[in-house]
């Protein structure tokens, strides 16, 4: 008998990837989880099990900043999710009809903003907003809404939102990209049948177009799950990592960076930044894992 | 033969240059006050290596918030400068405790400084000071001079003359009263809260009191600051929730603004960019006649990075940096940067000359909630930055801000249980 031989070149090649992957981010991600289990005392780093996600989680002073960080997170998502995402699925089909002019250049001119930096992006819009130089209160004054402006980005009320509606603002091409992608892969013989029973204009793109783009808005749904709870960059951009005024544009990864690596006089504290970092790889694959098995294995798909 | 002359010559080069390395030592400074690249540039560190040939030294600062943050990255990772810019109190404290900064207790020069200089770069017990005491910086307003004879004020001294003197600059509508914003937070907390409390809670007094546990941040001497605060809303100008720090200053520097509830670290900034003549008043006390108390707030060391190459070249630099030599180029390159040496430095600057005589008038302390109180969770100095914003804002009362500020500080200081 035969014995199976070793297949070889198989590990040789899969070696480089997993290698690199291992380094950069397996490790990495074990280590900090493992960090979240210790604690230092008088320099002395010192195993406590669970104790960190306790304190994060029942301490009053811990648990009310997390909380709040978690539910602006959320917030921050769910203005994404209504705004951002509609809005890039509208743009795409707009930009997908056959008699639009100049499409090329709407599509360049609102993908850009997604390849600017994100201190760029909040340097520009805090200016854009600023009470004192922006252009902001004069445009308004300008067509007579001047008793509208308000200084958004300072009021704990309107901070955040103002906040996600520049991220959308943003990243509202990356839907749009990816639906206008989807949009292009539907034949014509499918709408053209379509029209011969009579389904035409709207009615089109609910009935036809909107079902074989489905699995394309899930996946723009996840990323975007996933892309604003790791969000850190515009908020710390713009208002630093203090999160003002008053925490309400405090999200998870401001919370996790101050924590981390420590504020003015307040120290750096790894063993419960890990801890939140811990929080936030779990929030974000519950997340993924209810819509890997709760919503894509559901999802009906259609041979084009 | 052209063969043989070319190698020769690269021989001598590689030569030249091995010995240049083992002879020069190049120190790098961390530091976070990059508004200071071009005074380090073109006066300190040329006047330092005229005097000591072998050492180079490059001044390599961050962005002040980012500061703490990332030096505590670069010297886990050991790629930090030889020569660290220290924080006052515990942010170097916790720096030497890890073994990042040298014991310096053996540096001669240290004997230049008195005990209170020294005092917040020093282990609590006081056995080893780690960081040479630079400078210390005077919290008060500078105002528009211009606008104040526009207006016929005069300098306000109490209380109730310093708001009249707000009433009128408002009613008159040409400046904006005061220019500050709350955007930033820290600014309500450093340049208001800090800046006028010395006052209600009688410097050291209370703020020893406050450390001892004999005193309570809902006593009514910590509690009334923000009852002054509350009537600031007024006056900062329409906007000013979104109104940072740099707007701050470019709107008083743009003279649209009379006032500017400052830090003497402002004075060369505005010495630059201001064209028209500034004055300074110390924070106003509540009625004529009372003591009068400073914030006079210890700010910058210097230390060593324990892990330097280049320990000598390190120490020479610091026993100069101790010399009254160097407090003379520093105050004066530097107005607004007091130096703490015991040998009184003669300054030139006139604004820096108003600051520092209020040392001779007034009781001088430091801010409330540098020493010991921010070293637990909640950090009572980032809390108080929150708490003098919401005073300013009308968001809370004062006694809601006092209680909750209480209650965070005794969950982990003992003495305030």
């Amino acid at each position: 008998m035969k014995q199976a031989r070793i297949r070889w070149h198989i590990l040789v090649f899969l070696a480089p990837a997993v290698f690199v992957y291992t380094a950069v981010m397996i490790f990495p991600l074990f280590n900090t989880l493992w960090l979240a289990l210790y604690t230092r005392v008088d320099q002395e780093r010192v195993f406590v099990g669970l104790e960190n996600f306790r304190t994060l989680f029942f301490d009053p002073i811990w648990a009310e900043q997390f909380w709040n960080a978690l539910g602006n997170n959320f917030w921050f998502f769910l203005v994404h999710m209504l705004v951002q995402n509609p809005i890039g699925v509208a743009l795409a089909a707009l930009l997908s009809h056959p008699r639009l002019r100049f499409a090329a250049l709407y599509r360049s001119a609102i993908f850009i903003p997604t390849i600017l930096s994100f201190v760029i992006v909040g340097f520009a819009w805090k200016l854009i907003l600023s009470p004192i130089w922006g252009i902001a209160p004069s445009m308004l004054d300008a067509v007579g809404l001047g008793s509208l402006y308000a200084p958004w980005l300072g009021k704990e009320e309107y901070a955040l939102t103002t906040l996600a509606l520049v991220s959308v603002w943003q990243f509202v091409g990356i839907p749009m990209m990816l639906i206008y992608a989807a949009l292009l892969t539907i034949p014509e013989e499918i709408l053209e049948a379509g029209e011969v029973d009579g389904i035409t204009g709207m009615a089109a793109f609910w009935k036809i177009k909107l079902p074989l783009i489905l699995p394309s808005i899930g996946i723009i749904s996840i990323l975007t799950f996933v892309g604003n709870f790791n969000a850190f960059d515009l908020i710390y951009a713009a208002q630093g990592a203090l999160a003002g005024p008053d925490f309400s544009t405090d999200i998870l990864g401001t919370f996790m960076y101050r924590t981390f690596f420590g504020f003015q006089l307040q120290l750096g504290d790894p063993h419960m930044g890990s801890a939140i970092a811990g929080a936030m790889f779990a929030i974000i694959l519950v997340g993924v894992c209810i819509y890997l098995f709760g919503i894509q294995t559901r999802m009906r798909r259609y041979q084009l | 033969m052209t063969r043989n002359t070319l190698k020769l010559a690269l021989a001598t080069t590689a030569l030249v240059a091995t010995g240049a390395y083992a002879q020069d030592a190049t120190l790098t400074i961390e530091s976070w006050r990059n508004d200071d690249l071009k005074l380090w540039q073109n006066q300190i560190i040329p006047a330092f290596e005229a005097e000591h040939p072998g050492i180079k030294v490059e001044f390599r600062p961050s962005a002040p918030a980012e500061y703490n943050a990332v030096l505590n990255s670069k010297l886990d990772a050991g790629s930090a400068g030889d020569l660290i810019t220290c924080r006052p109190f515990d942010a170097s404290l916790a720096l030497y405790d890890a073994g990042h900064l040298s014991d310096l207790s053996d540096l001669e020069a240290m004997s230049n400084f008195s005990d209170v200089a020294k005092s917040a770069w020093q282990t609590d017990d006081g056995s080893a000071s780690f960081c040479v005491p630079m400078a210390s910086v005077i919290h008060g307003f500078i105002y528009n001079k211009d606008a104040f004879e526009e207006l016929g004020l005069s300098v306000p001294e109490t209380e109730a003359e310093f708001f009249a003197a707000l009433d009128t600059i408002k009613e008159d509508g040409g400046y904006i009263p005061m220019a500050m914003g709350t955007n930033d937070q820290w600014e309500a907390a450093t340049m208001g809260y800090n800046n006028i409390g010395p006052n209600y809670w009688k410097g050291e007094e209370g703020r020893l009191a406050l450390i001892a546990g004999e005193q309570t941040l809902t006593d009514p001497e910590w509690v009334a600051p923000y009852a002054t605060l509350a009537r600031w809303g007024d006056y900062l100008g329409a906007g000013y929730e979104a109104q940072t720090y740099p707007d701050s200053q470019n709107i008083f520097t743009l003279g649209r603004a009379a006032i500017y509830p400052a830090g003497s670290w402002e004075i060369s900034g505005f010495n630059a960019q201001a064209d028209f003549e500034m004055g300074a008043f110390k924070p106003p006390v509540q009625a004529a006649g009372d003591t009068c108390y400073i914030s006079d707030h210890t700010d910058i060391g210097i230390g060593m990075n324990a892990a330097t190459d280049n320990p000598e070249a390190a120490r020479t630099f610091l026993a100069w940096v101790a010399n009254p030599e160097f407090a003379g180029i520093f105050g004066n390159a530097l107005p607004g940067f007091f130096p703490l040496s015991k040998t009184p430095v003669e300054l030139e600057d006139p604004l820096a000359k108003e600051f520092v005589s209020w040392r001779g008038e007034c009781e001088s302390t430091i801010r409330s909630t540098y020493q010991i109180l921010s070293r637990g969770t909640p950090n009572l100095e980032n809390e108080t930055w929150g708490a003098s914003v919401a005073a300013i804002k009308g968001t809370a009362t004062p006694e809601d801000l006092g209680q909750g500020l209480q209650d965070g500080l005794a969950s982990w200081y003992e003495p305030q249980q």
